[in-house]
Parts: C-alpha cells; structure tokens; sequence
C-alpha cells in the first residue's frame, strides 16, 4: 500500500499510487503482473514467480520509483488454494511509500526466481522461506536452512507437517504428569 | 579425659566425606548456559542484590572447569544436541540444574516443532526450579536445595564390590 505520504507529502506525480505502479508494471511486463487486489489491511500487486526478479530490479532501479529497501520477505502456504505465497515488503526511502508484492508458487514443486541480486537483504530471508516452507529459491548463492539443523526432515510452517516422533533419539512428546503412575502420590 | 577434650580450641573434628562435601559444595562454579530470558533472571542472580559469590559461585564461560550446569532457558532440538556433548564435557562430579518451565518440561513452547520438551529428555537433571522465569530468590533456593543434595553424597563408602582384576 503506498502511504498516504507519497503523493501528496513529498512532491510525487500523482500517478504513483499503487495503481500508477500496477499500470507501470502491466506495461512493461504484460501479463506477468496481475491486477491490484484490495484486502482488509493493505492492497497489493501479484506477479508470475518466473518474472518476480525482472519486477523487482525495475522497482528498485527506476527513478520515479525506487524502492531501494526491502522490509520482509515471508511466505504463506494455502492448500486449499494449492500454491504457496510468497510476500515481498518494499520501502522507498525518497518517497516514504510502501508496497506489497506477492507471488504464488505452485505447492507441488514451488519454484521462485531469487531477489537477492537485487536487495542484499533476501539472501537470509529466502534462506527463511527455504527452511520453513520449503521454496526453491533459483539463482540463490547460498540455499541451505538457517534456522532449524541441516539434517531436519520437512517444513514445519507447510500446514500439513506433521511433527516427527523424535530427533536423534530425543522424543518429541511429553507425557502428562496426571497420566503417570508416581508412586507415593495422593 | 577424652582425646578430643585433649586438642587444642581451633582443631575441628569432622568427616572425611562431610569434609570433601563441604569443600565442594561450597566452590560450586557453574557453566554460563543462559538460552532465554531466564538467563537475565540467572543474571540478577549472580548480581550484587541476591549475590552467588557468597556460596563460592562464579560463573565460568567453558564446561571444562565448572561443575554445575544451569540450564536457563528454552532448549530447542538444535541446541540439545549440544547440551549433551557441553555436559559430557564437563568433569564428574557435576551437577545439572533446570530453571524455569521451558527447560523443565518445554512449558510455553512444548507444542512447537523445534522445542526439545525439557532438559532431561538429554542430560539427567539434579533440581528443577519451577518459575516462568523464576525470581532470584527462586534460583537460590533451588541452589541451596543442590547444595544439600551435594552434603548427603558418600564418596569413600564404595557402594558396588570391587571388581576383581
């Protein structure tokens, strides 16, 4: 959602509301980019995983845009849907506006197109999406987990994990106490 | 007149194994192990109000020359492993000390996929301070309860016979 700074605060033409950016990217990347969709919180542009790399170096790079920060990169599964999203948060620091871009990856075989060329901070947080959601990030440097250890089984954030019995021995279930027999207890 | 009456005023008479407890009880250095926000809690602990040193306790930064492990925090499955290798580490005897919900039994965070559910799943655990985080007066208490544990040990009685060479 681009703030209510942009236009009017800090001189910006007046198309540069997240319309003007949609109408933008529709022109330059064509079907690629999708129409702008209105939620509760904030509205945002949806773009082809194959082309997300393109979209991003031109919002970051073009001179009326510039949108040189990235705030958050976080994926969201939705079987139900069948795809797993993955949410960019953009920041221009000249403007003070902010954007939303998502891209839906197929749930099957989820396959993006990696940003971090383009901002140096989605190189952990990719590794992120990597870890927990299990995403392809193609042209990563350096695609391992981060947060859980190498040799974890499945993506705990992919709402159909199911927690494995135990970890190297160690058992992933704690019995009540209530349910033991311990002796000498009333 | 007894040979005891007989010493002079400063002998002190007492046990071989009272004596070697004592000594031990009273230089327990414990292993930094803070994981959470019970490690702040551990902090105040060891701070001038509620004072550690008076006990003998200094914390050391390596299990190679402490003899008390306190486990402050929430201990996830990545970390457990470790535990276990920092524990076999340190020199017998030692002395484990879980405080707070998450390491006694995962409290808050037993349901999670990475939170390994209590410490004694890994290493066996001496006292459990309960506590969410506990409060220093907590802790030391859960101390001082080790250090009683520590005066009933018997070192010199050897409880198995001997094994034949």
């Amino acid at each position: 959602m681009v703030g209510s700074l942009g236009a009017a605060g800090l001189g910006l033409s007046i198309d540069m509301d997240i319309d003007g950016i949609q109408k933008r990217l529709e022109d330059t990347f064509g079907a690629a980019v999708g129409p702008v969709t209105q939620g509760r919180v904030e509205n945002w542009i949806e773009v082809d995983a194959d082309k997300i790399d393109g979209v991003s170096e031109y919002l970051q790079s073009h001179p009326d845009l510039k949108f040189e920060v990235l705030t958050n990169l976080t994926g969201c599964d939705y079987p139900d849907k069948g795809h797993i999203q993955i949410i960019y948060s953009l920041v221009s620091y000249d403007s003070g506006a902010e954007l939303t871009i998502k891209v839906n990856a197929d749930r099957e075989d989820p396959k993006v197109n990696t940003v971090m060329h383009i901002w140096a901070a989605a190189d952990w947080l990719e590794r992120e999406v990597f870890d927990l959601l299990g995403v392809d990030f193609i042209g990563h440097s350096d695609q391992r987990r981060i947060l859980l250890p190498d040799d974890w089984i499945g993506n705990p954030l992919r709402k159909d994990y199911v927690e494995a019995p135990d970890y190297h021995g160690i058992s992933t279930v704690r019995e009540s106490l209530l349910s033991l027999d311990i002796p000498g207890r009333r | 007149m007894s040979l005891i009456d007989s010493f002079p005023e400063m002998v002190l008479t007492t046990k071989i194994d009272q004596l070697l407890n004592w000594t031990r009880k009273s230089s327990l250095w414990y292993m930094l192990f803070g994981l959470a926000c019970c490690a702040i809690e551990m902090m105040q602990t060891g701070g001038p109000r509620s004072d550690l040193d008076r006990f003998g306790m200094v914390p050391r930064a390596t299990p190679r020359v402490s003899d008390l492990m306190i486990v402050a925090g929430t201990l996830t499955l990545k970390m457990a492993l470790r535990t276990k290798v920092l524990y076999e580490q340190m020199p017998d005897p030692k002395y484990v000390l879980s405080m707070g919900s998450c390491a006694n039994c995962g409290g808050l965070f037993q349901l999670a996929y990475s939170v390994c559910d209590g410490v004694d799943k890994v290493i066996p655990v001496d006292v459990y301070v309960p506590g969410c985080p506990p409060r220093p007066e907590a802790l030391t208490e859960g101390l001082m309860m080790l250090q009683e544990k520590m005066m009933q040990e018997k070192w010199l009685v050897r409880s198995e016979p001997r094994a034949s060479v």
